[in-house]
């Protein structure tokens, strides 16, 4: 078996019982990324050099230092994160050259733990995207099956851990943009609560929606990242001042007496049967293990998808204006004035995808439609919230498909927005709400990964864990996939 | 037919807390560009903003100083536009929910007094400078003053000629500085304002369109433009043309201004709620507190020192007008009591304040603060003054010899000899011995030439080298010319 296949609680217990370098584990990792990438896709930078480099510090350091359970651990980072001296692109041709002066917060746990950056991960451009086919630079390819796109935005989060060329990585989530490409690529991925992880250095997309999170082929990898980079940070207003406990140490797959709500409205029309029936065959394991299946409703989630894409629009709209060609990133290079200049840089530097969330955000924070989209879709937020809050009362976690259907093929979508927007269908509502959620594999359909989704109510994200744990043990952690 | 101006202002005011609005970038004015600047007031993708408590905290001044009600609950919201020196493409401001609202001040214009309305007071950042060099084609941007915290105060329509505005503008001025939270620098650029002017027929109670007019760097500059802009409005109704709701530009060189853009070409702001920040909060209790921090405003101040205090309309708004000024006068009246001891009255202690200390001031540009002179020191020389001590001349030369470093005034008074004679036997002896010497002039005074006795009383003078008490020579001198 090769250093890449192994999961990173067991490279870490190897590196501590000496039985391998972080170097050789590096190297395995890269040579697996040199031999996969060029079918699957997942990366925009490889730090072959800073990687290794880096290795050999921790490997120099180990014995002379207490060290952290991931230190010497390569991980791949979603190019939406902040990195130092690292270019930082957002898979957009509008910062094809952008190299950030400062480490998100993440980064600086991230480096903290002694963990090695192999390199920046594919995405949809600017995070949008449900396929990763928006990015400007290439596409990536789910592992399991090359002709189908692995989700997105955090395509080549995903791919890169479901393919063995990242052990863990980072990804970030604003509609299901963790969850959906970790469900088609039939990997372990956490959208944590809003302000658990704090999002300064993340280039935002939608602000009150966003929020970064873990990939990992195993739910115990999963927690051992999560537990890396929560955490309060002054640095972020909207970050929770709280403590996190070891989520790893916590881990616990019993799931007795734990009562799991079944919400009718993510089994109706628009989910594939087979989705469903996998699903639920999954939480039916869980309740002769001893769970307590409790039904629910929540009604406003018809709503959900028009709320979200007016919300998330409305702050990219104004969140993506900053990229103007006067500072850094992309300019045009013929231009006759300011106006002039505005319009061409981000007529050329933003694609298609990208022009039409600007355009729909900018339309709903028009004056004279203010109230009847954003003011609107704020109020649907908010009984989105109360309905969560209510089916709290009756049950631990919620279960529900992480997608719709498995992973569709590439191209199969991109020309037809409206139904690559419904994809986001099971995931939006966690966000819209502040929730968090995961996704972890629960078996196939056609070969392909479905991915149960659990969501829990506000920083219950060990109880998320732990069931994602019970799943696991049922249908046992994922091994990267042949290429 | 007769008009009547309506005015109205926006006037921002930069604060003067030693941070910026969103990061700790030092708040400074006048240093090397580009050099107070982070990621954060530079906008850089990924970076958010946190509030700086104390401008919350100063503007609640402002907001208790000018009798606003205060929104203890409030948010942050953005205002979108593209401009080179705004490097996020927003400016974070208040636009619903102002943080104060529904206040006024009080004016006083050639002796009468007037009240104008304040509609709103929000906190907002200052965007980056232009700049044009010569030596590069195009325009370079010096972010420095990116984040400075503004608070935008908008008056009421409620003066009604260019005097009241400047009466206006003077007021909010003092208050400022009385408060003691921004540096009211015009030639820095910490207050600027727009100024919006219409006409109507006298007597007429409904508004004219109104003209919003930028680029006032003034308060004499305000004058100017309200009263050009007045006119250009009455000549165009007398031509019987319409008013148009439009945006101009002021030139003071020129003393014209120019349309800016008409009513269809407003920008459209696209406001919405700050995601990056979350609700302004300012408990009760604190709200109280800042108001009790509030000193004595100048218009109470000015009502108390010609009630209370007996002094002059005139001169109590002199002292007022000044706030070093007035300090040093209240802390004087405060050592000699309310009323003044036996023989100081506040209305000696204005003479001091307004005559010779003003001078002082003046002439060589120091601030009281920067000179050994204190309020002891001063109500001391008035006292022996109008104790007759000493000579009022021996008080200025007390005055400058502290103002030189010596505060020692009983060494001054000894080694300089400026004891005043005020013994009877004593003056009577040198009196009798200058009149013997002077017969020439006794006679003349008895033959009717009264100015004999300034001429008399002087030679007394000399003769006592100043110490004799002016008074009591001249009522013995006399004595004996009528006896």
């Amino acid at each position: 078996m090769e250093l890449y296949e192994y999961s990173a609680h067991k490279l870490s217990k190897m590196l501590s019982e000496k039985k391998c370098s972080s170097e050789e584990i590096t190297k395995s990792v890269l040579d697996r990324a040199a031999a996969t990438d060029e079918k699957v896709g997942a990366y925009l930078t490889v730090c072959e050099e800073n990687a290794l480099k880096k290795a050999r510090e921790v490997d120099e350091k180990r014995g002379r230092e207490t060290l952290h359970p991931l230190a010497g651990i390569p991980i791949g980072i979603k190019d939406n994160i902040s990195t130092k001296g690292l270019l930082t692109t957002c898979a957009s041709k509008m910062l094809y050259n952008y190299v950030p002066p400062f480490d998100a917060f993440v980064m600086k746990k991230v480096n903290a733990a002694d963990m090695v950056v192999t390199g920046k991960l594919n995405m949809d451009e600017f995070a949008m995207g449900s396929s990763t086919e928006n990015s400007y630079f290439k596409k990536t390819h789910n592992p399991h099956n090359l002709d189908c796109v692995p989700g997105g935005s955090s395509g080549g989060s995903a791919a890169a851990v479901a393919a063995g060329s990242a052990v863990i990585s980072l990804g970030s989530d604003t509609g299901g943009s963790i969850r959906m490409p970790a469900s088609y690529c039939g990997v372990v991925g956490l959208k944590p609560t809003y302000g658990s992880v704090s999002r300064y250095g993340l280039v935002a997309f939608a602000s009150s929606l966003d929020q970064i999170g873990p990939f990992g082929r195993s739910v115990t990898d999963t927690a051992m990242l999560y537990s890396v980079i929560c955490g309060h940070d002054n640095m972020d207003a909207t970050s929770a001042d709280r403590e996190y406990p070891d989520f790893t140490a916590l881990l616990n797959s019993d799931v007795k007496g734990l009562k799991i709500g079944i919400p009718e409205e993510y089994y109706g029309e628009g989910v594939d049967n087979s989705v469903k029936e996998t699903v639920m065959n999954a939480v039916k394991e869980l309740e002769k293990r001893g769970a307590e299946i409790v039904n629910i409703l929540l009604p406003s989630t018809k709503y959900a998808l028009n709320a979200y894409y007016i919300i998330s629009s409305a702050e990219a709209s104004s969140n993506l204006a900053r990229f103007d060609g006067v500072k850094y990133g992309y300019r045009t290079e013929n231009f006759t004035d300011l106006t002039d200049m505005y319009e061409k840089t981000r007529s050329e530097g933003f694609g298609d995808e990208v022009k039409r969330r600007i355009m729909l955000g900018t339309f709903v924070l028009s004056s004279g439609f203010f109230d009847a989209y954003y003011k609107k879709a704020k109020l649907v937020a908010l009984d989105i919230v109360k309905e969560f809050n209510s089916a709290f009362g009756k049950c631990d976690v919620i279960a529900t498909p992480a997608t719709p259907a498995t992973a569709f093929r590439l191209g199969e979508n991109i020309g037809d927005p409206t139904k690559m927007y419904a994809a986001d269908i099971c995931t939006v509502t966690v966000n819209i709400a502040g929730l968090p959620a995961i996704s972890v594999p629960c078996g196939k359909v056609n070969d392909m990964p479905v991915g149960l989704q659990f969501i829990g109510r506000k920083f219950s994200e060990q109880i998320l864990l732990n069931s994602a744990f019970a799943v696991e043990n049922i249908f046992g952690e994922s091994k990267p996939i042949n290429v | 037919m007769e008009y009547e101006t309506i005015v109205g202002l926006e006037v921002h005011a930069e604060l003067n807390t030693k941070t910026k609005i969103y990061c700790n970038c030092k708040n400074a004015f006048g240093l090397e560009v580009n050099t107070q600047i982070c990621p954060i007031c530079t906008g850089m993708p990924g970076t958010l903003p946190t509030l700086n408590e104390k401008v919350v905290e100063y503007a609640v001044k402002m907001g208790h100083a000018t009798n606003c009600s205060i929104n203890n609950v409030c948010k942050q919201d953005r205002k979108n536009y593209f401009y080179p020196d705004l490097p996020k493409a927003y400016q974070i401001s208040q636009s619903d929910i102002p943080l104060c609202e529904h206040g006024y001040v009080d004016i006083m214009l050639n002796g009468e007094e007037k009240r104008i309305g304040i509609t709103r007071i929000h906190i907002e950042e200052d965007a980056g400078k232009m700049l044009h060099n010569d030596a590069f084609q195009g325009s370079l941007v010096d972010f420095n003053r990116c984040g400075v915290p503004l608070i935008e105060i908008v008056s009421e329509p409620d003066m009604r000629s260019s005097a009241e505005a400047k009466a206006y503008l003077d007021t909010l001025k003092s208050i400022l500085q009385y408060i003691d939270i921004s540096d009211c620098k015009m030639e820095q650029g910490s207050i600027r304002c727009d100024v919006n002017v219409s006409v109507r027929p006298k007597g007429s109670t409904e508004f004219g369109k109104r003209v919003e007019m930028k680029n006032v760097n003034s308060f004499s500059g305000a004058m100017r433009a309200i009263d050009y802009e007045a006119n250009r409005q009455i000549e165009a109704l007398e031509r019987g043309e319409e008013i148009n709701q439009e945006t101009r530009r002021w030139d003071d060189q020129k003393g014209v201004n120019v349309l800016l853009r008409t009513k269809e070409d407003a920008q459209d702001y696209r406001y919405f709620p700050e995601p990056d920040l979350t609700t302004i909060y300012v408990p009760l209790e604190k709200v109280e507190e800042l108001k009790n921090d509030i000193p004595e405003l100048p218009n109470a101040k000015i009502k108390r020192y010609v009630k209370v205090l007996g002094l002059s309309q005139i001169d109590a708004e002199l002292i007022a007008e000044n706030l070093p000024r007035c300090r040093l006068f209240d802390e004087c009246v405060k050592i000699c009591g309310y009323f003044g001891k036996d023989s100081v009255s506040p209305k000696n202690l204005s003479n001091w304040v307004l005559g010779d200390v003003s001078k002082y001031m003046n002439e060589t540009g120091k601030d009281i603060a920067d000179t050994p002179l204190d309020a002891n020191l001063l109500c001391k020389i008035v006292e022996l003054i109008e104790t007759k001590v000493i000579s009022n001349t021996s008080g200025k030369v007390i005055f400058e010899e502290i103002m030189n470093g010596n505060t020692d005034i009983d060494k001054i008074i000894e080694d300089k000899g400026l004891r005043q004679i005020s013994d009877d036997s004593a003056i009577e002896k040198i009196v009798n011995d200058v009149l013997a010497a002077n017969q020439k002039s006794v006679d003349d005074y008895r033959g009717g030439k009264t100015n004999a006795l300034g001429f008399l009383v002087g030679q007394c003078m000399k003769a006592s080298k100043g110490q004799a008490n002016p008074a009591k020579c001249k009522e013995l001198v006399l004595k004996y010319l009528n006896g």
